[in-house]
């Protein structure tokens, strides 16, 4: 990063070849950016570790550091586990997050459109929407006949509230202008819902679904705290009771890295769904 | 297929008010022909478009098209905005598609012959953000033609445009309306955009809304604007204007905003 390279590079750039500079750049931004931020998270991960290892009264916590935690990582990968505990998660959570959307989404656009269901429901909604998801857990176990019946409604419980706001949002913004057109056009009720509004308030909806994954994902550990034997709450759980660290440390960072693509996936979905200056 | 339309003594108040924003308003507008709407801003003009469109039911009295009473809107009888409000997810060809999309139909050949129409064949398969404002406003016009309406209503559709573009739209406008065989009514601020496009030009007052005079126009189309006929008419509307609502205390003028549109056209003239 001296600078000789700059300066060669901008010489190029000004020739009118292929632009070097930019191209560092944003190699440099997409690459190097990232790595830095994922070094100083690994850096403080195994200075914590040092330090735990270093203090006689939390030694026994010492496999905790990234070291040990990797190496378990890539064993767990390897024979299976990883998978076997996350598959359950991610079931539970899809689960969650479809009931979040087929409740929130339809609800949602009815606040919207309606501003007698808005009024009505606006009370009912801050208040309940106030209630820690954990909060309802024992009601959820009273309530559900199975443990993983319990956790997708916990998940479905935290996870409807962005769904739900950010669609009726979505509606609310929609330009009066664009229902005008489309009624003197001839459209029903159901066309007007599926060509206009919901195209309209795409974006709105994986915008809720992306803070809604957060969430649910926040809550999918505790909740698997719950009756069940499996899962990566449950994996979590029993690497404590067990005194594994490493193995909790690494699913810890399973955990971390599939959050990570979840919301990739989210965040790829709000702008396919986007129709903002779409070139 | 162009339709006549009546409005039989509408009167309109909004909810909460207590004077009426149309008063016992009547006109017969028969098949085929351009009508022009001025009059100042808040005059209600754009209330009776409405009405015209299905849009909003007046509180007393009706609207027939082709002799039936406009109950609800209808792709009959459609509407064209200031604001062109395409759909930025379709494209140009689905834009222009949508009427006939909601009612089932598909018809490529009368969208390509539309993309023609107004000038957008090579982008039709655009993005319509990528559109300039006129040709957003072509699509538009597109979109509301595509269902084969009778009646095309017109609320200051080119008011966003700069002056060329409009001048242009104005005839392009004029002339489809005429080679379609439409009933057109436009509601516009401008003086030379009525004299441009219409074969009649009503005027309306303000508080309550009625129509107080009309000016026939009987110039061929396509109008040229700088021959001496086109500033006699315009000339002879805008007296008739000013004689009929055109008394607007200044002090009026200051506290409500109004009528600069016109007040700029008129200086324009002058
Ligand atoms: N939904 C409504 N509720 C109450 N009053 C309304 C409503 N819509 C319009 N008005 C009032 O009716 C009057 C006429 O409005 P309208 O929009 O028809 O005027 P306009 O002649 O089109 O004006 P402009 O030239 O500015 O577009 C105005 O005073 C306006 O405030
Ligand atoms: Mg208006």
């Amino acid at each position: 990063m001296s600078a000789t390279p700059a300066s060669l590079n901008m010489n190029t750039a000004r020739e009118g070849g292929f632009d070097w500079k930019a191209f560092g750049m944003s190699a440099w931004r997409g690459i190097g950016y990232p790595v830095i931020g994922i070094g100083v998270m690994l850096a403080l991960w195994w200075l914590g570790g040092w330090a735990i290892a270093s203090n006689p009264d939390t030694e026994s916590f010492a496999d905790f550091a990234p070291a040990p935690a990797f190496s378990r990582l890539l064993e767990l990968t390897a024979n299976g586990y990883v998978w076997e505990a996350s598959a359950p998660s991610l079931a539970r959570i899809g689960l969650g997050l479809l009931w979040a959307v087929v409740i929130g989404v339809p609800v949602g656009v009815a606040v919207g459109l309606y501003a007698s269901v808005r009024e009505i429901s606006h009370v009912p909604f801050q208040f309940l929407r106030m209630i820690s998801p954990l909060a309802w857990m024992p009601i959820a176990v009273l309530a559900f006949a199975t443990w993983d019946g319990a956790i997708v409604f916990l998940i479905a419980v935290a996870a409807i509230w962005p769904v739900l706001f950010s669609t009726a949002q979505g509606v609310r913004r929609i330009d009066p202008l664009w229902f005008k057109v489309a009624k003197n056009l001839g459209a029903d009720g159901l066309q007007m819902l599926r060509r206009i509004i919901l195209p309209a308030i795409g974006q709105d909806i994986f915008a809720g679904i992306r803070l809604a994954v957060g969430v649910a994902w926040i809550v999918l550990v505790p909740a698997e705290y719950l009756g069940v034997t499996s899962g990566l709450g449950y994996a979590i759980n029993d690497a404590r009771d067990t005194l594994e660290y490493d193995t909790l440390a690494a699913m810890v960072v399973v955990i971390g890295v599939i959050g990570f693509f979840l919301d990739g996936i989210c965040v790829k979905l709000i702008k396919k769904f986007s129709w903002h200056n779409q070139d | 297929m162009s339709a006549n339309i009546s409005i039989d003594f509408i009167t309109h108040t909004f909810k909460g008010q207590t004077d009426p924003t149309l008063n016992n308003i009547e006109l017969k507008i028969p098949a085929g022909e351009r009508v022009a709407l001025i009059g100042r801003s808040g005059c209600g003009k754009s209330t009776l478009l409405h009405m015209l469109a299905g849009l909003l039911i007046p509180t007393e009295g009706c609207v027939r098209i082709h002799g039936h009473q406009v109950t609800r809107p209808s792709a009959k009888w459609n509407m064209m905005f200031q604001k062109p409000s395409l759909y930025p997810w379709m494209n140009v060809r689905q834009n222009i598609e949508l009427g006939l999309t909601f009612a089932g139909q598909k018809n490529p050949e009368k969208i390509d012959y539309l993309l023609d129409l107004v000038g957008l064949s090579e982008k039709a398969e655009e993005h319509v953000q990528s559109l300039s404002g006129g040709q957003q406003q072509r699509v538009a016009l597109a979109r509301s033609l595509a269902t084969s309406p009778e009646v095309l209503l017109l609320d200051e559709p080119f008011s966003a445009l700069d002056a060329f573009t409009r001048a242009t739209l104005q005839d392009e406008v004029a002339r489809i309306t005429g080679q379609e065989d439409l009933t057109m009514v436009i509601v516009t601020h401008d003086i030379d955009e009525a004299v441009a496009m219409a074969d009649r030009v009503l005027i309306m007052s303000a508080n309550p809304g009625e129509i107080v005079g009309e000016e026939q126009v009987d110039l061929p189309f396509p109008r040229d604007r700088s021959r001496a006929e086109f500033s006699r008419a315009r000339e002879q509307l805008m007296t008739k204007f000013d004689s009929l609502v055109g008394d607007v205390k200044p002090a009026e003028i200051r506290q409500t905003g109004q009528s600069k549109a016109l007040d700029d056209s008129k200086q324009q003239a002058a």
